[in-house]
């Protein structure tokens, strides 16, 4: 096992120009047609050929940064929030990568900086083999319609004053997806029915339905543009038990049938293995652990993968693990501790290395795609 | 129950409503045994939060209407005392804590002032008195350098912090009863699982009953001895958490345990499969359907041949299925 991040993973070199590598994964089959330079493709707008475009995956991002200034008094010195800290990851083609973590620890901003909702302050975001880093919103309208976000609180993002009709046939107008109102009416018929409401629906507001059936109104909303990736925001966080089931199911129908990539944001550690292939562990700001979901529940190499695992009350005695309890709370991301940004509540912390050196992202086994940032891992 | 410290008997809490009386809690029965902790679980709308407030005496009357039941403490019938009498008991014998302790705490003064107020209305100590009992108590709850937070105002702790000082004031008069209604619901799993560690220590410590309303399944079998389930107003299913989660025989409970993914799942095939659901919605409480109250979502009676109409026309007793466990389905009939 090597601790050198830059031996075992070039894409997590902080001195490395951003743009000048692979960092992403090869596909876990590879296309048949693919020649033997699978791996080999270095500039992704170099590529073009069918087979690249399937070893390419739909979105990446290198070491994206969101910062957001913060005042302190009339005449203090600006400070800044680290909400998001050098964060690379992809998704690939009817993937879900899962984003877990505490309240605070950047993953909601993470989200919608991918998005181009949230300008980044630093790093490269690449969708579907293009550069959108610096798009204007002319030119980022028409890959708009294909990236979509579904949000915690499906009420407080539907207009109250709107019908569902024309919520959902906003979306198709703005992008002019249909010709006609009878054109749009029917569309907006037929999509209200894939997510499972009745046509009569069409003609309410926001506050004439229950917070599922609002959940399902705002993913009709989202697919109503035919996006290839969604990003899922807490989706079911709001919801009760009973129906948290019936949207996490509709969300992996609606995957395999439009061949969906998710981006799915959530604490519920249990949903997000259900839901993801891969998941990715969110700490102040930095991604530590990013694995294939069963390796990443099955090793949990990180301690604060483990500590945040091992507290999820689980509804059944057998499966009863020891308790790891972490003391304290996050630190505030306005005044990351030094070194890797966990080592106050960690017990590996070492003493002289965790709190001086900050470490990078990187493979423990080469080839085995399950990326952690410790010094002192687990297994 | 022999040695019950609370005991709900036939409580039904209605609300006047717009549209007519809405029953938010149907003859809701239930004890609490002394040093035991009682879960009442179900999704929000079943009553299991208007069930706490009534034995505090904290719904606002109107438009609420205590219809039916007694609630017995201490030999007393908590609904017929006075408000004075009441007073006493809430937050002395009886404390509560509740989901949002930002809400729930005044922002104005230091978290220590409002200890000291909770303590000198039940205990006669001075005010120099109290406030070492706040700091002795905040120390208990595991809050780092007491002497100082004592003197902190609520938004200069973070949501872990803030539900730790509920706690304290909670637990500073030392009560019988402590009913925490959803108190980790909003605070993350690592501050959860802080939060249900201090609760299970305090109390083996204190010796309280608790009253642990939840929806969180996972969050009752950690935490509880026994378990109720609500849905609409009635309960549905209760017993004792091993037997409950081992062998639901409600189906309401039934579907619930299995909408929970299973953690760390067999992969593979287990990948595609869907997760079970119950389907539809809770019945508006206003016009609730003549048969079983669950019969629309019901997994069981659809399965069922079509003769079987009890579900649609009667609504099924709470059936008895041994001490302590009750099922309301008519499969569960003797």
């Amino acid at each position: 096992m090597s601790k050198n991040g830059k031996e075992t993973s070039p894409g997590t070199a902080e001195d490395a120009p951003i743009g000048s590598e692979v960092y992403w994964d090869p596909p876990e089959a590879p296309a048949p047609d693919a020649g033997p330079d699978a791996t080999g493709g270095s500039e992704t707008k170099d590529e073009d050929g069918a087979a690249a475009k399937e070893r390419r995956p739909l979105m990446h991002a290198e070491r994206v940064s969101k910062l957001f200034p913060v005042k302190k008094g009339l005449f203090g010195r600006t400070r800044f929030v680290r909400a998001v800290d050098g964060v690379s990851l992809y998704v690939r083609h009817g993937e879900t990568l899962g984003l877990v973590g505490e309240s605070g620890c950047g993953k909601s901003t993470l989200g919608r900086t991918l998005l181009k909702l949230l300008e980044p302050t630093s790093g490269r975001i690449v969708f579907d083999g293009r550069d959108i880093t610096h798009m204007s919103h002319r030119q980022l309208r028409p890959l708009r319609r294909r990236m979509q976000i579904i949000f915690q609180d499906p009420y407080s993002s539907l207009n109250p004053r709107m019908t569902v009709r024309s919520i959902v046939g906003e979306a198709l107008s703005v992008h002019k997806l249909a010709k006609d109102a009878a054109e749009e009416e029917a569309k907006v018929e037929a999509l209200l029915k894939r997510v499972g409401l009745r046509p009569e629906a069409m003609k309410r507001y926001p506050h004439e339905f229950s917070g599922g059936q609002r959940q399902r109104v705002g993913i009709a909303r989202a697919l109503a543009v035919e996006p290839d990736f969604i990003v899922c925001d807490e989706p079911i966080s709001a919801l009760d038990v009973s129906i948290q089931a019936q949207i996490v199911n509709l969300l992996l129908d609606l995957q395999d049938e439009f061949k969906l990539s998710f981006l799915f944001i959530s604490h519920d550690l249990k949903v997000v293995e259900y839901m993801s292939h891969r998941v990715a562990v969110m700490y102040l700001g930095k991604l530590v652990e990013v694995a294939p979901a069963e390796s990443l529940y099955e090793r949990r190499l990180h301690p604060y993968t483990r500590a945040l695992l091992s507290a999820i009350p689980v509804p059944d005695p057998s499966k009863r693990r020891l308790r790891v309890l972490l003391e304290g709370d996050v630190p505030s991301p306005m005044d990351p501790p030094t070194g890797c940004a966990f080592h106050p509540r960690c017990p590996r912390a070492e003493k002289g290395k965790c709190d001086t050196e900050t470490p990078l992202l990187a493979e423990l086994e080469k080839g085995s795609r399950h990326r952690v940032a410790c010094f002192h891992p687990h297994d | 129950m022999a040695d019950s410290v609370l005991s709900v008997q036939g409580l039904t809490a209605a609300f006047d409503t717009d549209r007519g009386r809405l029953r938010a809690v149907h003859d809701v029965s239930f004890d609490l045994p002394r040093g035991q902790t009682l879960a009442i679980v179900g999704e929000s709308g079943c009553g299991k939060s208007v069930t706490a407030l009534s034995v505090l005496g904290l719904l606002p009357v109107p438009p609420a209407v205590i219809e039916a039941g007694q609630i017995l403490y201490d030999g007393k019938n908590l609904l017929e005392l006075k408000e004075r009498e009441m007073r006493k008991i809430r937050g002395g014998k009886i404390a509560m804590i509740f989901q949002e302790p930002m809400t729930s705490l005044n922002p104005v003064y230091t978290v220590g002032s409002q200890i000291v107020e909770a303590v000198r209305l039940h205990k006669p100590l001075s005010r120099a008195a109290a406030r070492a009992r706040a700091i002795e108590m905040l120390k208990l709850v595991g809050i780092p350098s007491p002497e100082d937070r004592v003197d902190a105002y609520p938004h200069q702790l973070s949501g872990g912090m803030r539900q730790r000082v509920m706690i304290a004031m909670a637990l500073s008069c030392d009560p019988d009863v402590l009913i925490a209604d959803e108190p980790t619901t909003a605070l993350d799993v690592t501050i959860q699982a802080q939060i249900l560690d201090l609760l299970r220590r305090l109390q083996a410590e204190l010796a309280m009953s608790v009253l642990f309303i939840t929806h969180d399944l996972g969050v009752v079998e950690e935490f509880s001895n026994n378990v109720v389930v609500m849905y609409a107003g009635r309960v549905v299913e209760s017993g004792s958490v091993e037997e409950v989660f081992a062998a639901p025989e409600h189906p309401y409970t039934r579907g619930l345990l299995a909408s929970v993914p299973p953690l760390a799942a067999s992969r593979g095939a287990a990948k595609q499969a869907r997760l079970q659901t119950i389907e539809g919605v809770v019945p508006d409480l206003l016009s609730l359907p003549s048969g079983c109250r669950f019969a629309a979502r019901c997994a069981h009676k659809k399965s069922e041949p079509p003769g079987f109409e009890a579900c649609d026309s009667d609504e099924p007793a709470l059936f008895s299925l041994g001490p302590g466990r009750a099922s309301r389905c008519h499969y569960s009939q003797p």
